[in-house]
């Protein structure tokens, strides 16, 4: 009954729609409790750190030809301008470190959510914490970016709910006892509370389409990385705190 | 692969109460969760933690179903004496870590 209410209340108040200006943007840190904030905070209570760890392992490793740190110094910054657009796909920080690997270490790719992925991606984009995402809208990106905004604004799934219906009209309110975010991919991978582990983007977009009962896009998906990019824009000039953690 | 992380000033001074944060990475399964195809996960969780300076015991815990994975255990205890504070943890399928940091007083 409480639920019929709020989907009623979203479906009317969806009515008036519109991105949410740039001064009004908040991470879904500030939407966080105390005690959660802390935990990303402290660097020694962040659970993160043993992906991190295993990261910086993986990072020195030689792995088929040459380890990740024979060609490449410090990866500041990097994570900050992903998805990139490379000769008309969009490649998200995941693929491009598998492209990495398989083009230049002859080495067989690493799963998508597998440990080691969301590892040596979390030591990667770790390194850009703190620093304004720089993710742009030009010729390049922008077919990918508009077929990501597209996706965010189209109603799908069994509940017929499309993202901004949430996350850009209702962020603030409450959902089953959580505050809605305004969906910033600010601190991916994150740490989440409900997954006891650390997990992708594509990760919790999957789970927001299963929300609404739609069949979710596969993992590294390309509508999956036009949304991831279409996002990333979104939330241009906002910090990255790469590992995030989130309830 | 057990692993841990240790948070604890190197240095105090005599008397001084010292914070002391542990993290151990494991994915505490509680033993209630089944797969989809219905059968049971059985539990593998941390079920002891202890910490001693220089040879006594200081703090102990036991770890159940309900927490969390990668359990956080903070405690805090007086800084006496120069020394080794050392960490113990076991749990199910022989699961065992150790480590130890020092600590100078002055």
């Amino acid at each position: 009954m409480r639920a019929a209410a709020l989907v009623l209340s979203i479906l009317c108040t969806s009515l008036a729609a519109g991105e949410i200006p740039l001064a009004e943007r908040r991470s879904g840190y500030e939407f966080m409790g105390r005690e959660t904030r802390a935990m990303q905070d402290d660097d020694s209570t962040n659970p993160a750190l043993f992906w991190l760890m295993d990261g910086e392992t993986l990072w020195n490793r030689k792995e088929g030809a040459a380890a990740c740190a024979s060609c490449h110094r410090s990866m500041a910054g990097v994570a900050a301008r992903y998805p990139k657009v490379d000769s008309g796909r969009a490649v998200n920080l995941e693929q491009q470190i598998n492209a990495c690997r398989t083009e230049r270490q002859k080495a067989a790719p690493f799963a998508y959510e597998s440990r080691e992925l969301l590892a040596l991606t979390a030591y990667v984009a770790r390194q850009s914490r703190g620093m304004p995402i720089a993710v742009e809208s030009n010729d390049a990106t922008r077919p990918h970016l508009e077929a990501g905004r597209e996706l965010f604004k189209r109603r799908q799934g069994q509940l017929n709910l499309a993202c901004t219906q949430c996350h850009d009209d209702n962020w603030g309110k409450q959902l089953a006892g959580t505050t809605i975010p305004q969906a910033h991919p600010t601190g991916y991978p994150i740490y989440r509370l409900e997954w006891q582990g650390l997990g992708s983007l594509h990760r919790r977009l999957r789970n927001c389409m299963i929300g609404v009962r739609a069949e979710p896009y596969p993992y590294g998906s390309p509508e999956l990385v036009d949304l991831e990019l279409y996002l990333m824009w979104r939330a241009r000039g906002m910090k990255l705190e790469t590992p995030g953690v989130r309830p | 692969m057990a692993r841990v992380a240790i948070t604890a000033p190197s240095r105090a001074k005599k008397g001084e109460v010292i914070e002391i944060k542990t993290l151990a990475a494991h994915v505490m399964e509680n033993g209630f969760r089944r797969t989809q195809e219905g059968t049971l996960i059985p539990r593998d969780i941390i079920t002891q933690f202890a910490c001693t300076y220089n040879g006594v015991e200081v703090f102990r815990a036991e770890l159940y179903p309900a927490m969390a994975a990668n359990p956080l255990i903070a405690f805090t205890t007086v800084a006496a004496e120069s020394g080794t504070l050392e960490f113990k943890w076991t749990g199910d399928n022989g699961y065992s870590a150790t480590q130890s940091v020092t600590l100078t007083v002055t």
